[in-house]
């Protein structure tokens, strides 16, 4: 399987997600340019992590224009998968690929360290292989990372078991100090409506191998090449 | 054509938790300024465009709002005062 991985001016976390496609996995793993129009017969897209065009105006907000993006949405409403992760979720949004959008974290600061997720459905194109209700450690690494929608929206997200991650305690609580960066409903992941894609704060090509203190994230990549592998 | 100076303010939605206007208002009120209620920190923006008139020029800086300049899930966009540039 085919991952293209999106370089935008100011991405950081290319680098990471490639070496987890392609050294972790053995799949093969390609950059697509920002400027290009081609996804290089990509199965898969990763936006992935960094500060695409400085966050200039709003983190995403401009790299969402980037000539790749036309064929990203393109790629995105074909059903193909594609995984946002940090930076990768804002431009997502922005995008209107996903609901919602990402403010400053409520302590202002730049949070950098482990998190504890819940898995909260396994009916989306990246988490099949995990079980529900299972506690991943994956670290996180954001200065905008709450997650607010419209009361509506979360309603819809709810409902239909969109909501994919929950920022909770080692055990599996959610309580208000395991919530990362205060967004609404300790909300960490997201997918959309067809469940092919997928925008998550925390980092799971960092979490791939004990040697980097956690191998929780794998079940990300397993799952997306089980679903387009098979 | 004549080029317009158009200013715009964008501030958090009403009802959006914002942390930084919460954090310079309590900053104010460390300093004796007892009186403050409530602070919301927002962007100021101002595009010069060329336009026929300023009606035009306003109509072509709400798209530009509506398109980049702010995100409708939690900012809400107000164009001021259209002056020649």
């Amino acid at each position: 399987m085919k991952f293209g991985i999106v370089t935008f001016p100011g991405s950081n976390c290319d680098y990471d997600a490639f070496r987890a496609v392609a050294d972790t996995f053995g799949e093969e793993a390609v950059y697509l340019w920002h400027k290009d129009h081609d996804l290089q017969g990509a199965d898969v897209v990763i936006l992935p992590g960094g500060f695409s065009y400085g966050d200039y105006l709003r983190p995403g907000a401009i790299a969402r224009f980037s000539p790749i993006m036309q064929e990203v949405i393109a790629h995105a409403a074909r059903g193909g998968p594609v995984l946002g992760i940090c930076n990768g979720f804002q431009i997502a949004c922005e995008a209107g690929l996903l609901p919602g959008a990402l403010l400053r974290n409520e302590s202002l600061r730049f949070v950098s360290r482990f998190a504890t997720l819940r898995v909260e459905s396994t009916a989306t194109t990246f988490t099949s292989e995990y079980e529900r209700g299972a506690v991943l450690r994956i670290p996180v690494a954001h200065g905008d990372g709450r997650y607010t929608a419209d009361a509506r929206t979360l309603h819809t997200l709810n409902d239909q078991g969109r909501v994919v991650f929950r920022y909770c305690t080692p055990n599996g609580e959610i309580t208000p100090e395991s919530n990362a960066n205060g967004s609404v409903e300790s909300i960490a992941g997201i997918v959309s409506d067809g469940g092919n894609v997928l925008g998550m704060m925390p980092h799971p090509e960092r979490a791939v191998d004990p040697l980097l203190g956690s191998a929780d994230g794998r079940g990300v990549f397993e799952s997306v090449l089980a679903r387009v592998g098979a | 054509m004549t080029t317009f100076r158009v200013p715009v303010q964008i501030v958090p939605r009403a009802g959006i938790l914002d942390p930084q206007g919460t954090a310079v208002a309590g900053a104010l009120r460390s300093l004796g300024f007892d009186g403050v209620r409530d602070v919301h920190v927002g962007r100021f923006i101002t595009v010069d465009v060329d336009a026929a008139t300023e009606g035009d020029a306003e109509r072509s800086v709400r798209d530009m709002c509506e398109k980049l300049l702010a995100n409708p899930v939690i900012e809400d966009f107000r164009i001021e005062e259209v002056r020649s540039a």
